[in-house]
C-alpha cells in the first residue's frame, strides 16, 4: 500500500498550477501540503482523488497506474473536500446515509466519533459552520478507504474538535492508512511529511 | 447494484424533503393544461382533437423545470465529488439520477395524465394509446433531461440554456408521443408511433447515459 506520484503538472483554467510534482506516501505515512493560496494544493488533491486527470506524469497505487482502474481506485479513496456536501434538508444522520449504506457501518458510531451524537436528528441547516464541518469529517469514520485526502479539514473546528480528530488520524495511520492534507494550519499528524508548493 | 439502489433512495429521499418541488411540477403541468380550455374555448371537437398534443406539450415543459436541480446541488455542495468516488461509473451516477428524476417526475406526470385528457375532453379510447406513449416518452425525457443538465453543469445561466438543449432533442418524442394518441382519434393503429418512441427509448439509454457520464467526469475536473 503505497501511493506515489511522478512528474505531475495539472493545468487549472489556462494556468499551470503545478508542474515536476513528485510524492510518495507509505503505510500508516502522512503527507502534508503547503503552500499559499492558489498555488495547487487543491488541484492536487484531487488529481490523488481520480476526479481530475493530471495533463503530465503519474499517479501510482501499489505501483500500478490510478487511472488504469478508476473504480478501483474511487474504493481507496475519502475525500473531504472544502465544501462540506451537507444537504441543509436532511438531518445530520440522513447525510451519512448514504456514505453509511455503501460501507455497511453505524452512522451512530461516526456522529459519535465527532460528538455529534446528541444533534444526529437535527436539520443540517441548524448546524453551525464547525458543525458541519464536522460532520464532513465523519464519513471518514464511515469508509473503509486506506487513503484520506483532506483540503483544511480543520477549518471552523474548535480545539475539543480537533483533538477528537487527531484520535480519528492517528487510529487511521495505526491501521496502516494514508493520509495527505492541505493546509495552512498545524495539524496534528505527527512525523508528517512535508511537501511545499508554489 | 448497492451502491446504485443507495444513490437512487438518496435522491428519493431529498425529493422527498423538497416535497414542494416535486408538486411544483405537477401543478405546473396541470395548470398549463388548463389554460387550452381557456384560450381556445371549451368546444368539445377542437378541445378533444387537439387534446393528446396539449397533454404532450405540457408534460415536456413540465419535466424540464427541475432539471437545473438535478445536478446542480450537488455540484454547488461539493456532494458531486462523492458521487463519482462512491464507485460507481459517472455515468451510472447519471443512470441513478435519471431514474430518480422519473420516479419524481415522470410518473407523477404519467398519472395525472388521465384525468387531464379527460378534462380536456379526449376520446377515451385513446386513453391508452396515450398512456402507453407516456411511459417511453416521460423515460426519453428523463435520460434526455439528465444528459443536458449534466452539459451544462458549471456553465453560467445553465438554467437557460437547458431548455435550449432539452426541447430541440425531445422533439421526436413529442412528435410519435402526440402521434400515437390522435391516430387512434382519426381509427388509425398507434403500434408503429409507440414502437418509435421505444426505438428512441433503446438509442437514448446508452447514448445519454455515456454523454452525461462523461460530462459529469469533464464538471468535476
Amino acid at each position: 500500500m503505497a501511493l506515489r506520484a511522478e512528474g505531475l503538472a495539472a493545468f487549472r483554467a489556462e494556468r499551470l498550477v503545478l508542474r515536476d510534482v513528485d510524492l510518495a506516501v507509505g503505510a500508516g505515512g502522512a503527507l502534508l501540503l503547503l503552500g499559499p493560496n492558489g498555488s495547487g494544493k487543491s488541484t492536487l488533491l484531487r488529481l490523488l482523488a481520480g476526479l481530475k486527470r493530471p495533463d503530465a506524469g503519474t499517479i501510482t497505487w501499489a505501483d500500478e497506474d490510478i487511472a488504469a482502474d478508476p473504480g478501483a481506485h474511487a474504493g481507496r479513496v475519502a475525500y473531504v473536500g472544502h465544501l462540506d456536501a451537507v444537504k441543509p434538508g436532511l438531518t445530520a444522520a440522513e447525510n451519512l446515509a448514504f456514505a453509511a449504506r455503501l460501507s455497511g457501518r453505524d452512522p451512530r458510531a461516526a456522529l459519535a466519533a465527532v460528538d455529534l451524537a446528541p444533534l444526529a436528528a437535527l436539520p443540517a441547516r441548524m448546524l453551525s459552520a464547525g458543525q458541519r464541518r464536522r460532520l464532513a469529517l465523519a464519513r471518514l469514520a464511515l469508509s473503509p478507504a486506506p487513503l484520506w485526502l483532506l483540503d483544511e479539514p480543520t477549518i471552523g473546528l474548535d480545539t475539543g474538535a480537533i483533538d477528537r480528530f487527531a484520535v480519528m488520524l492517528a487510529g487511521h495511520r495505526e491501521a496502516g492508512g494514508l493520509v495527505v492534507a492541505a493546509t495552512h494550519i498545524a495539524l496534528p499528524l505527527p512525523r508528517a511529511a512535508e511537501l511545499r508548493l508554489g | 447494484m448497492k451502491a446504485f439502489l443507495a444513490l437512487v433512495g438518496r435522491e428519493l429521499r431529498l425529493s422527498l424533503r423538497h416535497g414542494a418541488d416535486t408538486l411544483a411540477v405537477l401543478l405546473f403541468f396541470v395548470l398549463a393544461a388548463s389554460l387550452f380550455p381557456l384560450a381556445i374555448g371549451p368546444g368539445p371537437a377542437t378541445l378533444g382533437r387537439i387534446a393528446p398534443g396539449i397533454v404532450w406539450v405540457c408534460a415536456l415543459l413540465a419535466a424540464v423545470l427541475p432539471l437545473d436541480r438535478l445536478f446542480g446541488a450537488d455540484f454547488e455542495d461539493g456532494s458531486l465529488d462523492h458521487l463519482l468516488l462512491c464507485g460507481l461509473p459517472a455515468s451510472l451516477v447519471a443512470a441513478a439520477k435519471a431514474l430518480a428524476h422519473w420516479l419524481t417526475t415522470g410518473l407523477p406526470l404519467l398519472l395525472a395524465a388521465g384525468p387531464l385528457a379527460e378534462m380536456l375532453r379526449m376520446d377515451p379510447r385513446a386513453l391508452p394509446a396515450l398512456l402507453a406513449g407516456l411511459l417511453p416518452g416521460t423515460l426519453d425525457l428523463s435520460l434526455l433531461g439528465a444528459m443536458a443538465a449534466a452539459i451544462v453543469l458549471g456553465a453560467r445561466r445553465g438554467g437557460v440554456l437547458l431548455p435550449l438543449l432539452v426541447l430541440p432533442l425531445a422533439t421526436p418524442v413529442l412528435i410519435f408521443g402526440a402521434a400515437a394518441a390522435s391516430a387512434v382519434q382519426t381509427g388509425l393503429s398507434p403500434r408503429p408511433h409507440l414502437l418509435l418512441l421505444c426505438a428512441v427509448l433503446a438509442a437514448a439509454l446508452p447514448i445519454c447515459l455515456l454523454a452525461a457520464g462523461g460530462a459529469l467526469r469533464g464538471a468535476a475536473e
